[in-house]
């Protein structure tokens, strides 16, 4: 199968989710405006912290929310994309995963091919309008080479958000339990690294650094672009590649998903 | 009153079973508790400026929030929006109960059972790991327990009126959508209320929201004086007689359009 037909079938799926999620205008509008409204909220929170006591270890308010709003894109993108896999448990429940198993595409393009849960927009253009706002405030002298981190780093953090949802969605071939554990890495992830690394404790900051390694996507390249020193050391160039770490995380995940599926057992319903 | 105190039994006890979904969520808040505070931990170590709450009463305001977590009405009852669409409400139209209360006592189940699983092992693990501190004093804490029973009143009484707003809306879209980060941030859930700018501070103390935790929280650290409970009772049972009415409106003017259909 050629990368080009691959990527028209995919494209051909999302055509049909967005006509079917367009039948119920009112319903996506209003869904979209109260994703907008609740992930607000959340930078409403930071806004209060940051009044009261004025900076967190040396950071600025413009400069957490230069990383809250990368991150936020970033888990638009993939919450929007992966939604396949996000309801995967349901499917190996009820057994339909099967009819995936014999038709003659990638498993992985047929859950991405799912849906496009277009509603996510609320929470994207919600981290946009904060994005927009830190880097019109902070003193950054925005040249190519930091917009283009800035674009590398939001992917790279959608493709590390991936990985850890085809993980939690690997999870379901040996248990049709509840996996919400998995929430605290995505979900949790995602509350994380709304502040810079670095304000946490040593452990649970390393956890970030080391094992789910959301670091590389919002708080490396947010330095770089920023210009600050790193509290950790890290040089420049480190800064600069680091999002690749995402896009090999998401890599790795997907070879977790292929032996997976190569030990799945249907439950025969 | 006893069928209405046999149906809460019943509920409670059904919804005791959900023990896995506990553990799970008993998981999430215990991750979410311990980065809350290790972000409050920072801010307190960056500014020298007087701030309204000392950093052991915010870590013990955390703990408590998280543990009752699932008190708050972040949720309409999901079964009656079931009942609502499959016509089963007629059934209930049917019993000797006054469908409000009927439906009010399901919300007191499912506010508390929950609620249950998780507070206790929270209490244990953050009392024994984390820093929850006991009660300020004897007095504070009988304060904090009777004001939970009014948390729950309170509370039971704004998810009677999400769950009867399903008898118009059909799925989850709407106010319900909106209700858990309202909830959750106007109760200090996200931030502690005595946190917000002062300008706001008189509005968020007549907001219902400030009774679902804040001030519970608060006698319990010492940090709002037990001087206060007169006070706090007055705006709980406000507010609860407030959602109850509105509840009972909303149910009368519900069932006036109910058709059943037969079959």
């Amino acid at each position: 199968m050629s990368i080009f037909n691959t990527l028209y079938v995919y494209y051909r799926f999302l055509e049909i989710s967005v006509r079917s999620q367009m039948q119920y205008r009112l319903s996506f509008v209003m869904l979209t405006f109260s994703h907008f409204l609740v992930t607000g909220i959340e930078f409403l929170g930071i806004w209060i912290l940051f009044e009261r006591f004025g900076s967190l270890k040396g950071w600025s308010l413009a400069e957490v929310a230069l990383m809250y709003g990368i991150v936020s894109i970033a888990f638009s993108i993939t919450d929007a994309v992966m939604r396949g896999f996000d309801m995967f448990g349901n499917m190996v429940k009820a057994g339909d995963f099967d009819r995936l198993l014999v038709r003659p595409r990638s498993t992985v393009l047929q859950l991405m091919g799912q849906e496009l849960t277009l509603r996510r927009i609320g929470r994207f253009a919600q981290g946009f309008a904060v994005l927009i706002w830190a880097a019109s405030t902070l003193n950054v002298d925005w040249s190519l080479a930091k917009i283009g981190l800035l674009l590398f780093a939001v992917f790279g953090g959608a493709a590390l958000f991936a990985g850890l949802i085809v993980l939690q969605a690997t999870l379901a071939f040996w248990s049709t339990e509840s996996l919400e554990i998995m929430n605290t890495v995505t979900y949790g992830g995602v509350e994380t690294t709304q502040y810079p690394v670095v304000v946490y404790r040593e452990w649970f900051r390393n956890i970030f650094i080391y094992v789910v390694p959301l670091a590389s996507a919002h708080y490396f390249p947010a330095v770089a672009i920023i210009g600050r020193t790193d509290a950790l050391g890290t040089s420049t160039l480190f800064q600069y590649l680091s999002p690749l770490i995402g896009f090999a995380f998401f890599i790795a995940c997907l070879q977790v998903w292929k032996f997976g599926v190569r030990h799945y057992m249907s439950t025969g319903s | 009153m006893r069928g209405y105190r046999a149906l809460v039994s019943a509920r409670f006890r059904a919804l005791l079973q959900y023990r896995s979904a506990a553990i799970a969520g008993f998981g999430t808040q215990l991750f979410w508790g311990l980065i809350r505070i290790m972000i409050f931990e920072a801010f307190f170590l960056s500014s020298t400026l007087s701030q309204p709450m000392a950093q052991e009463d915010v870590i013990t305001y955390i703990w408590l929030g998280q543990a009752f977590l699932v008190i708050l009405p972040w949720n309409p009852d999901r079964e009656l929006g079931q009942e609502i669409r499959s016509g089963g409400v007629s059934y209930e139209l049917l019993r000797p109960l006054d469908l409000y209360f009927n439906w009010y006592s399901r919300s007191i189940a499912l506010r508390t059972a929950p609620a249950m699983l998780r507070a206790i092992p929270m209490f244990i693990v953050a009392g024994l790991f984390f820093e929850l501190q006991a009660p300020e004093n004897f007095v504070a804490g009988l304060a904090f327990a009777a004001s939970m029973v009014g948390m729950v009143m309170l509370s039971a009484a704004i998810t009677s009126v999400l769950s009867i707003s399903m008898m118009w809306t059909v799925s989850g879209d709407g106010i319900t959508g909106l209700a858990p980060a309202v909830v959750a941030m106007f109760s200090g859930n996200i931030v502690p209320l005595p946190f917000f700018p002062d300008a706001l501070q008189t509005v968020l103390r007549i907001l219902p929201f400030s009774s679902l935790g804040d001030v519970q929280f608060r006698l319990y650290t010492g940090n709002l004086p037990v001087s206060e409970l007169p006070l706090v009772f007055f705006h709980i049972f406000g507010w609860t007689l407030f959602f109850i009415l509105l509840g009972r409106w909303m149910v009368a003017r519900g069932v006036k359009r109910v058709v059943v259909q037969g079959g």
